[in-house]
């Protein structure tokens, strides 16, 4: 669902950006609030899945995303250049996908608050906010493609998140501690970093 | 990132500035920050007008009230302005081609009378209104616009005929122009009654010091 929100929110911001498409389409006023609304609804199910009594294997996954081995952060510092043999559900590009949606969604939440309420707020903050907001639109479209590139060219990947669960091998390959945690045995000691595949 | 995102709100007037200038407003005013035209309209969409059914009404304060064809505007004498267009939120496109007839004569063929103060202006889309002083109206940079960029305006500009006050603010520059109505006292417009100013001087109103228009 926040996929579909999320798919809303880059349609309508085509129009809104670039004068041509907005020519072409028109109904300004129309795209605007479809856009507006889909980013103040966007945290909800969020929220909403992450809060509740039923969110507590998701809430474990997001602790995750701020707990990093210390081959996790030699990968990060050395910008991917080190081998990393993974052991986490997450790998450590998902981690930092998950930092830079969560930070966007509360920028995008913010600057586009100030976009649409713009009496309430000093004129030189619309503009602030206007260029924070349009450079931010800018990353996530970047970010989105990448997201989507990944995903194509990682079918297993894809499948686990359509279907909600990976096969034993893919999990004894690519996240053995995670496969141990599942099955309630101790994890086992970090292994040597073996060579990229 | 709620911290960058903060203090990108609050100095990003600032930041814009320099990034419009370094993109310009060709392929680079593409980017977040350039100086491209953005469109702000404020009703459902662009009112279509064809061309052949646009009228200008020009009422009230005047001896004769006018009801002006395009072409009756085309066959005034015509003025050309090259001149920046600067928004109130920031972005400036540089050196954008104006024509069309002076206000001024506009008014001189209705006839002002002496009890006249200022004009209210009207809009096509039904929502957006304007005002100026009759000072103000009387500058030599103050057209009933009906060509923008080397060819007729735009729907999505305002065409076929907008007004277009060179020295203020984008906003004062009232899209899909209706009517003029010359009153004492004008009423402020839409955007002034949203909290801009009135008087919209560019670098010299709305908080704002862009440079000014020449």
């Amino acid at each position: 669902m926040t996929a579909s929100l999320f798919a809303i929110l880059m349609a309508t911001a085509l129009p809104l950006y670039f004068v041509q498409v907005e020519a072409f389409i028109g109904r300004r006023n129309l795209v605007a609030e479809v856009h507006t609304w889909s980013g103040v609804v966007l945290p909800i199910p969020l929220v909403v899945g992450v809060a509740g009594p039923w969110g507590s294997r998701l809430r474990r996954d997001v602790r995750r995303f701020n707990i990093w081995s210390a081959a996790e952060v030699r990968w990060l510092r050395t910008l991917g250049r080190t081998p990393l043999a993974e052991r986490d559900k997450f790998n450590p590009g998902q981690k930092l996908n998950a930092f830079f949606v969560g930070g966007a969604i509360v920028v995008m939440l913010g600057t586009g608050s100030i976009l649409k309420w713009y009496r309430f707020f000093p004129l030189s903050w619309r503009t602030g906010a206007t260029f924070v907001h349009d450079l931010l639109a800018l990353a996530i479209f970047l970010v989105v493609f990448g997201h989507i590139s990944f995903a194509i060219t990682h079918r297993d990947a894809l499948r686990s998140m359509i279907v909600g669960w990976v096969p034993e091998g893919w999990a004894k390959r690519h996240a053995p501690g995670w496969l141990a945690e599942e099955r309630g045995q101790e994890e086992l000691p970090e292994p040597d970093p073996v060579p990229a595949k | 990132m709620v911290a960058g995102g903060a203090l990108g709100i609050v100095f990003g007037a600032r930041v814009q500035n320099v990034v419009g200038s370094a993109l310009g407003s060709g392929l680079g005013g593409l980017l977040p920050g350039g100086n491209r035209f953005r469109i702000y309209t404020v009703s459902d969409s662009f009112p279509d007008i064809p061309p052949s059914t646009y009228r200008l009404k020009v009422t009230g304060l005047v001896d004769r009230p006018l009801d002006l064809t395009l072409l009756d505007l085309m066959s005034m004498p015509k003025t050309a302005l090259v001149k920046d267009f600067q928004c109130v939120t920031g972005w400036r496109v540089p050196n954008v081609h104006w024509e069309g007839v002076r206000l001024s004569e506009v008014l001189a063929a209705a006839g002002v009378q002496r009890t006249a103060g200022g004009l209210e202006f009207g809009s096509y889309d039904g929502v957006d209104t304007e005002s100026l002083t009759l000072a103000q109206a009387g500058r030599p940079d103050v057209i009933v616009a009906y060509r923008m960029l080397g060819g007729p305006i735009t729907t999505e500009h305002g065409g076929p005929v907008r007004l277009y006050v060179a020295p203020m603010y984008g906003y004062k520059s009232l899209k899909w122009l209706s009517a003029i109505q010359v009153v004492k006292q004008p009423t402020p417009g839409f955007w002034e009654q949203n909290g801009y100013s009135t008087d919209a001087w560019v670098g010299n109103s709305n908080g704002r010091d862009d440079t000014p228009i020449d």
